[in-house]
């Protein structure tokens, strides 16, 4: 253990001191250039281990996976769109796209609108009160998955009727008289992915609150007066004055849960495994890569991934750009 | 500024600060006049969904195994049940579910990632901000557009990559992996911050024949200090509750982080009792939110991009 640690340490400072080296030595060998060649060459100097990096952990694996998406389980032999309409003609993969779907279209709405809500109420309150409660929407963004699965998979727990209910949401079914319900496993109307959607919304609002909290705070005082003056009632503020100031971030945040929500694996692997129909495309690929051991379908799902990613992309680099353009 | 969706002057503050800066605004009721009841209702019931579920499993995870799994937890408030409480959970948490071994794994694949990147990232971002080379614009909006892959996208090749050359199941398989994942991000958000740097103090320096090397290592990393602070904090909680990787190139076993070893030993195993599970998750969760409650304002403005990163 104590040598686990020291291990880290010495990790950290070789990592951090090889670093330094590295860029010292391509320093020096950039001044040894001629005088031109040494200002034309020394940024790709500069730039060259991060983009190697990105090179080798993103852009090279990126494109062999499409290659692997082609080929078989082992990826050792091309088998066209195999691996493709395999997926998409099995129920189970459908099924998994349907309830991916319905996290789409639910979770990043509704982490809007709730952070809209909470923002909203708590602009009203004192200082102080402001200050705690939006801490404490807040501060389940800084712990994973799998600790929120502790305290969720609690929340759901469920006993069979007669005997005392451990979990707080059974406990208040079962004392208004009905039977006690195994949250997890009912598929109807996608219960279960509506209340690991909850989960998700807990662990998610605070950021939702805090950034649109911070863009209700710009909005001019004087457009808002200006409004009061000619006899505008509070709602026709929000909706007429407070609305289309905010929209471009209520745009960020939802763009943003969406791309979290596109590529959620945790929640779902943590609490249900995937199981009574609550599989995502990411827990897909994980079955896929390790119980069936089936490299060509993990890829074929990432790939299928990709390319619902690749409208996300484009609007982010717009953003970018415009955004820039501002600068 | 810290995202390349995030519309110009809306950047996220610490939300304990955004008050006490500006003029308070007049709400419903009027000015100056505590806030309607229905509102202040409305505030606690929100406080109180968010508290009582993790409440629940704190108190949990004091609790004895017979009660815990006889008895809802809100029971241990009836004073009959007083005096029941024990802090044998974590000791069994710790020893018998390998949890302290795991919060070293954690800690020795989270450091790791967190420092090493910081540097190479900080170059590149001082030579896409202040210097100029063909290409440079278009490799920046690549950088933008990959911020997004998620990880997975990956996972196959590397898995086979490091089968072929022997480091699969190792920390450093990790640490290559968030050092690879997490540069994108850290050049953007260190590039980003750089633009805001006062010209002059980079002219000047250039006017006293400072070098490009002296210039980034003298005035722009020291200059930088808070983004470098945001991304470190951003980039140690991502890589410390990450699932998914540790999952994938680590596995259970002697290098298992915190979250493998709690969901295998304890979320995935029949019999543990949910007074054990409970007092997992609270380890896995008290360095990230220690860190959290200390340096939420760092944690903030690596917000908005941190939370797109693949």
């Amino acid at each position: 253990m104590v040598i686990k640690l020291l291990n880290t340490i010495l990790t950290v400072v070789a990592g951090v001191g090889a670093a330094l080296v590295l860029y010292w030595i391509l320093n020096k060998l950039a001044e040894l250039l001629p005088g031109r060649w040494e200002e034309r060459l020394k940024p790709y100097l500069y730039i060259l281990p991060a983009v190697a990096a990105i090179c080798l952990y993103v852009l090279y694996p990126g494109i062999q996976t499409i290659v692997y998406s082609f080929a078989n389980s082992q990826s050792t032999q091309f088998i066209g769109w195999g691996n493709y309409s395999k997926l998409l003609t099995s129920s189970g993969f459908q099924q998994t796209v349907v309830t991916t779907l319905v996290w789409i279209i639910i979770a990043p709405l509704a982490a809007v609108i709730l952070g809209l809500l909470v923002a909203t109420l708590v602009d009203r309150l004192s200082p102080s009160g402001e200050k705690t409660a939006k801490t404490i929407v807040f501060f389940p963004l800084a712990i994973s998955a799998v600790g929120a699965g502790t305290i969720w998979r609690l929340v759901y727990a469920y006993s069979p009727p007669g005997q005392p209910q451990i979990g707080i949401q059974n406990a208040i079914v079962t004392a208004f008289g009905f039977d006690p319900v195994a949250w997890l496993s009912v598929r109807t109307f996608y219960l279960n992915t509506l209340l690991l959607i909850v989960m998700f919304l807990w662990l998610n609002v605070g950021f939702s609150m805090v950034l649109l909290s911070s863009a209700i705070k710009g909005v001019p005082m004087d457009t808002m007066e200006a409004g009061r003056v000619d006899g505008a009632t509070e709602l026709q503020i929000f909706r007429r004055i407070v609305a289309p100031q905010i929209m471009p971030t209520v745009v960020t945040v939802y763009v943003t849960v969406l791309i979290g929500v596109m590529k959620l694996f945790d929640v779902v692997y943590v609490m249900t495994n995937g199981n009574f129909n609550t599989n995502v495309l990411a827990t897909e690929f994980f079955n896929q890569l390790f119980t069936n051991f089936n490299n060509g379908a993990a890829a074929a799902i990432v790939v299928i991934l990709m390319i619902a990613i690749i409208p996300v992309m484009i609007f982010q680099v717009r953003q970018f750009r415009l955004q820039e353009a501002n600068r | 500024m810290t995202s390349p969706v995030q519309p110009a002057g809306t950047e996220a503050t610490d939300p304990r600060l955004n008050r006490a800066s500006r003029t308070r605004r007049p709400s419903v009721t009027g000015e100056g006049k505590p806030a309607h009841w229905s509102v202040r209702l409305a505030v606690l019931l929100v406080c109180f969904f968010w508290i009582v579920p993790a409440f629940g499993s704190l108190v949990t995870s004091f609790r004895t195994e017979s009660d815990a799994n006889a008895s809802g937890w809100w029971t241990a408030f009836n004073p009959a049940n007083w005096g029941s409480f024990t802090l044998g959970n974590y000791h069994d948490a710790i020893v018998n579910a390998g949890l302290g071994t795991a919060f070293i794994n954690s800690l020795a694949i989270a450091l790791p990632a967190t420092f090493i990147p910081i540097l190479i990232a900080a170059f590149a971002a001082y030579a896409f901000t202040f210097m100029q080379f063909p290409f440079r614009d278009t490799m920046f909006v690549i950088i933008v557009a990959l911020l997004i892959v998620p990880n997975f996208v990956a996972m196959v090749p590397l898995l086979q990559v490091y089968s072929n050359i022997g480091i699969g199941g190792t920390f450093l398989s990790v640490w290559l992996f968030h050092i690879g994942f997490g540069m994108s991000l850290a050049i953007f958000l260190f590039r980003n911050y750089m633009a805001t740097l006062p010209r002059e103090v980079i002219e000047s320096a250039k006017i006293d024949g400072a070098s490009h090397y002296a210039t980034f290592y003298r005035l722009i990393l020291p200059m930088s200090t808070p983004v470098l602070a945001s991304f470190a904090i951003f980039q140690f909680l991502w890589t410390w509750n990450d699932l998914l990787v540790a999952l994938v190139f680590i596995g259970p076993g002697d290098n298992a982080p915190m979250t493998v070893a709690v969901k295998n030993n304890l979320i995935g195993q029949q019999g543990q009792g949910w007074n054990i599970v409970a007092a997992g998750g609270i380890l896995t969760m008290i360095l990230p939110i220690i860190i959290f409650l200390a340096l939420q304002r760092f944690f903030v403005r690596g917000l908005t991009a941190g939370s797109v990163k693949g």
